[in-house]
């Protein structure tokens, strides 16, 4: 499966990026490149393998439903780029989800 | 021609419950409903880089009570997963959801067509995931985010295409309500966003197997919501294809102002979510052991509750839907029966005259007061207590009233306020005599009506006896003693 420029764009702009032409060309060799690497993976036998979904051993790390402080609205609001005294503060935007 | 009749509506659901956690999914923020904007927030739920989650043990806890208690298989091992999409809503720029490997497999919930037709509505999955923050498009210019309810924990439940008219749709969503409320794990508060559910819609001419083009209904925050959109675009959809047209798949937001569902601004990106495992969160195993722990600590739930107040209580079932439709007025119902004297609590017409209490009298003073019922005035025992006096006939079932609207005031126990306002039943025969010779006595037009043989006049004598003893006269005496009475004048 070969990475098209259309994929780079596809993808750049579900990340909100935006590239020139000759970075979208770049982009997409080099995606290929990464892809033809992990062919490799498919030229063994994995059907007796799990899939992995995790890399480290561990499982069923929890915290008891206890209450810990949150920080201050001026703390929580203060590397906004935008806010007023009690919210964060965006562009406008019509709720389309 | 009804062409609509020749259509038939093919209905999924996905219900979001909030989980009634005290803390959020992933870190040791509140869930509390309706705090000031942006204090209830941390580094972790604001996805500030370099944080990591850690799961609340109550979300796999409430969950697999949910998925037990509507017949899903609970995984032994699944996993949180990242839905990307950008949303000022969503910092961290991704949802922890689950995908592949979700906890709670098939399943299904039955619901009640009429009397006697159930239905089951199959389940497909069961997941958790975290709610996103709330966007304000209307007090600004710009759009303002409070992130409060950022983390907090929702289950997805997600039914299979089971369901066939907006009716069906509203028996579910209540049937599931009325389950995550007697589990204790969701307040089931739609208007307040407690709960919420969206709809997969598609029609297909009747006895196709087929299923037609699909349209996504959201923002339905009330169930009589569900079934009003439910009906618009069903009505939508066949007009359209009875117009010659197609319906496309997009999603649909409902507006309750306009009763009318408008299309989302379609984006064909938007549902190219790109899940993979979340790397922050290590899987979650679940074992027999805990399952059966779980399985064993489930309250009895609502459907068989209703069943065995049917077979059990001998109990109407309009009554047994009535008491069983929320967890605390049967357990209320439950624990003024059982505060019965022992041989009494097992006769149905007990059973019966309890419930009749609880509908009328206690339900129409929850209704209008909307007090918990947890808080109500008269504990079961008083409303017992006050059955008994009835019984052995200390008041009559029309004082009882009279003591209930005092007992309502005062919180006091029936006993108390019958001594005090002196509303013992007069049940003395040689005393109702008497008031009733005097009755007689004053009224000789009546009397000689009904020598004349109007039975119709009977009445006012019963009424004037009740009158003169401010209704305290046992109404089975005054009827006996006036019948003899006024039968010795016939003579």
């Amino acid at each position: 499966m070969a990475i098209t420029i259309k994929d780079v764009e596809h993808v750049a702009s579900l990340a909100r990026l935006s590239f020139n032409d000759g970075e979208k060309k770049k982009l997409a060799t080099e995606l290929n490149d990464i892809l033809k690497y992990v062919e490799h993976i498919n030229s063994l036998d994995t059907s007796a393998v799990e899939p992995l979904s995790h890399v480290i051993e561990l499982s069923n790390v929890f915290r008891a439903d206890g209450l810990r402080p949150s920080i201050s609205r001026e703390e929580a609001l203060k590397n906004a780029p935008a806010a007023t005294e009690k919210f964060f503060k965006v562009p406008k935007v019509i709720n389309e989800r | 021609m009804n062409t609509k009749s020749s259509y038939e509506p093919v209905i999924g659901l996905e219900v979001h419950a909030q989980l009634q956690t005290r803390s959020k999914a992933f870190c040791g923020c509140s869930t509390e409903f309706g705090g000031e904007p942006n204090t209830n927030v941390c580094p972790v739920c604001l996805g500030m880089p370099g944080t990591l989650p850690v799961l609340n043990i109550n979300l796999v806890e409430f969950i697999a009570r949910m998925g037990l208690a509507s017949g899903c298989s609970i995984a032994p091992k699944s996993v949180f997963a990242r839905k990307n999409y950008f949303y000022p809503d969503l910092p961290k720029g991704y949802q922890i959801s689950q995908y592949e490997e979700p906890i709670c497999g098939p399943g299904g919930v039955e619901i009640d067509l009429d009397e006697d037709r159930r239905k089951t509505i199959g389940i497909t999955r069961i997941h958790m995931e975290e709610d996103a923050g709330k966007s304000i498009h209307d007090i600004d210019v710009d759009t303002l985010v409070d992130l409060n309810r950022c983390g907090v924990p929702l289950i997805e439940i997600v039914s299979e295409p089971d369901i066939r008219s907006p009716h069906e749709a509203y028996l579910y969503l209540s049937r599931i309500r009325q389950i995550l409320t007697y589990l204790g794990i969701c307040d089931g508060n739609m208007e307040e966003g407690s709960l919420r559910c969206d709809a997969n819609v598609s029609v297909r001419p009747m006895g196709s197997t087929t299923l037609g083009t699909k349209t996504e209904v959201k923002n339905m925050n009330s169930f009589r919501n569900v079934e009003r959109a439910l009906e618009f675009e069903i009505n939508r959809q066949i007009a359209l294809i009875e117009d010659g047209g197609t319906v496309i798949q997009q999603t649909l937001l409902w507006d309750a102002n306009q009763n009318v569902a408008v299309a989302m601004r379609s984006k064909e990106e938007a549902h190219d979510y790109r899940y993979f495992p979340d790397p922050d969160l290590v899987p979650v195993l679940v074992d027999e052991e805990s399952i059966a722990r779980i399985r064993k600590a489930l309250p009895e739930l609502p459907a068989p509750r209703r069943d065995r107040f049917v077979k059990e209580l001998g109990l109407p079932r309009y009554d047994a839907d009535v008491l069983t439709a929320e967890k605390e007025i049967a357990d209320y119902f439950e624990a003024s029966l059982n505060a019965l004297p022992a041989d009494a609590r097992k006769r149905k017409e007990n059973a019966k005259a309890v419930s009749n209490w609880v509908m009328t009298d206690v339900l129409r003073v929850v209704a209008e007061k909307k007090t918990p019922i947890a808080e109500f005035p008269v504990p079961p025992p008083h409303l017992a207590a006050m059955l008994g006096l009835i019984h052995d006939g200390t008041i009559s079932g029309k004082i009882a009233k009279d003591v209930f609207e005092e007992m309502l005031a005062t919180r006091e126990h029936p006993k108390v306020v019958v001594e005090r306002k002196g509303l013992v039943q007069i049940s003395d025969v040689a005393a109702i005599e008497k008031i009733v010779e005097s009755v007689i006595a004053s009224n000789t037009p009546q009397v000689e009506k009904y020598v004349g043989g109007n039975e119709k006049v009977f009445a006012f004598f019963v009424g004037e006896t009740m009158r003169m003893t401010k209704g305290k006269a046992n109404p089975g005496i005054v009827n006996d003693v006036l019948r003899k009475k006024l039968s010795a004048r016939k003579r």
